[in-house]
């Protein structure tokens, strides 16, 4: 089958007002890179993958807990979307491909690890309907962005993440660290992107719980020093 | 005239404001319930806040190393994958 015009402009070198009217430069740059590894060019799968480290590691480890697990799985993945890269029908940005494949290999791989507290893959994932009412303290103070950007509270960020139920971190992870877009987070997942959404605001909401004031109230950011309510 | 809207519409829709997917005429509903509801707002504000501090991209690092033991277990596996040269 024969390339894509913008990709046989660019084997060319042709540029200006030609790759103008072609797609937009990040998919001819993927289309570009997969038709290089296809033709044999396997240095050109290092550039492919090369965008997608973070979210790879950072998906794994939202699943199995763990950095070590974490980067076994993102190297798993990778190999495996080098060996099926011909199985790649780009309905999807290759990221997200890749971070599909990291995602069924975490939870298989937690599965065979039979860990008590993850939930059963077989039940049905239409459970988001439910309404989560967000917690409303007695003296709800709003938190000022920068005492968040103080060192202890990045760290009780992490930690408040790390707490969350699987399906909450997933989708918070890829959405709001890995910048994927509502529908790509949603391809990924396999869900729908309602359901992304859903899940999206509860995540934020629960983290957003877990940093707040306890129902005391006693946060201030001008306070020389302020009652911890949570043990971070 | 806005026509008002109750808190659980405005936490159905709060997502779909922080993403910058609602038409004006929600918009301005949700923004005139903020002005009278400082739950609402402290929820929307709070989430907001969240969302801009994981993207000021200060928390979450990959582990040291990653890159280059990633690339040389590509490096092993694509090795075994060329042809081998002959001898003679």
């Amino acid at each position: 089958m024969r390339a894509p015009v913008c990709t046989r402009v660019l084997q060319r070198g042709i540029e200006g007002p030609i790759l103008a009217v072609t797609k937009p430069q990040v998919e001819v740059s993927e289309a570009a890179l997969i038709e290089r590894v296809a033709a044999g060019d396997t240095g050109a799968f290092y550039e492919l993958v090369r965008p997608c480290e973070r979210a790879l590691f950072l998906a794994a480890r939202g699943i199995l807990g763990n950095d070590a697990d974490a980067e076994e799985i993102a190297q798993e993945a990778v190999l495996k979307a080098f060996s099926s890269l011909r199985r790649f029908r780009r309905e999807s940005k290759f990221c997200t491909w890749v971070i599909q494949i990291a995602l069924n290999e975490a939870r298989m791989r937690l599965r065979k690890q039979r860990r008590t507290l993850y939930e059963s893959l077989d039940q049905p994932r239409g459970e988001d309907e439910d309404d989560y009412v967000p917690r409303d303290f007695a003296d709800w103070r709003e938190i000022p962005l920068e005492a968040l950007q103080r060192k202890e509270l990045r760290e009780g960020l992490n930690r408040a993440i790390a707490s969350l139920a699987p399906k909450y971190r997933e989708v918070l992870v890829l959405r709001d660290i890995e910048n994927l877009s509502i529908a790509e987070t949603a391809r990924a997942l396999s869900i729908t992107e309602v359901s992304v959404k859903t899940r999206l605001l509860r995540a934020r909401l629960q983290v957003r719980d877990a940093l707040a004031p306890g129902i005391d109230g006693s946060w201030s950011v001008g306070a020389t020093e302020y009652k911890k309510v949570r043990p971070w | 005239m806005v026509i008002e809207i109750s808190c659980e519409e405005v936490w159905r829709e709060i997502s779909n404001y922080l993403e910058n997917d609602v038409s004006p005429e929600l918009r301005a509903r949700l923004e005139a319930h903020f002005k009278g509801c400082g739950h609402c707002t402290a929820v929307v504000k709070g989430a907001g806040n969240v969302v801009q501090l994981i993207k000021a991209g200060t928390v979450f690092d990959l582990p040291d190393g990653f890159s280059n033991r990633l690339y040389k277990r590509l490096e092993d596996r694509l090795a075994t994958k060329r042809p081998k040269r002959s001898n003679h």
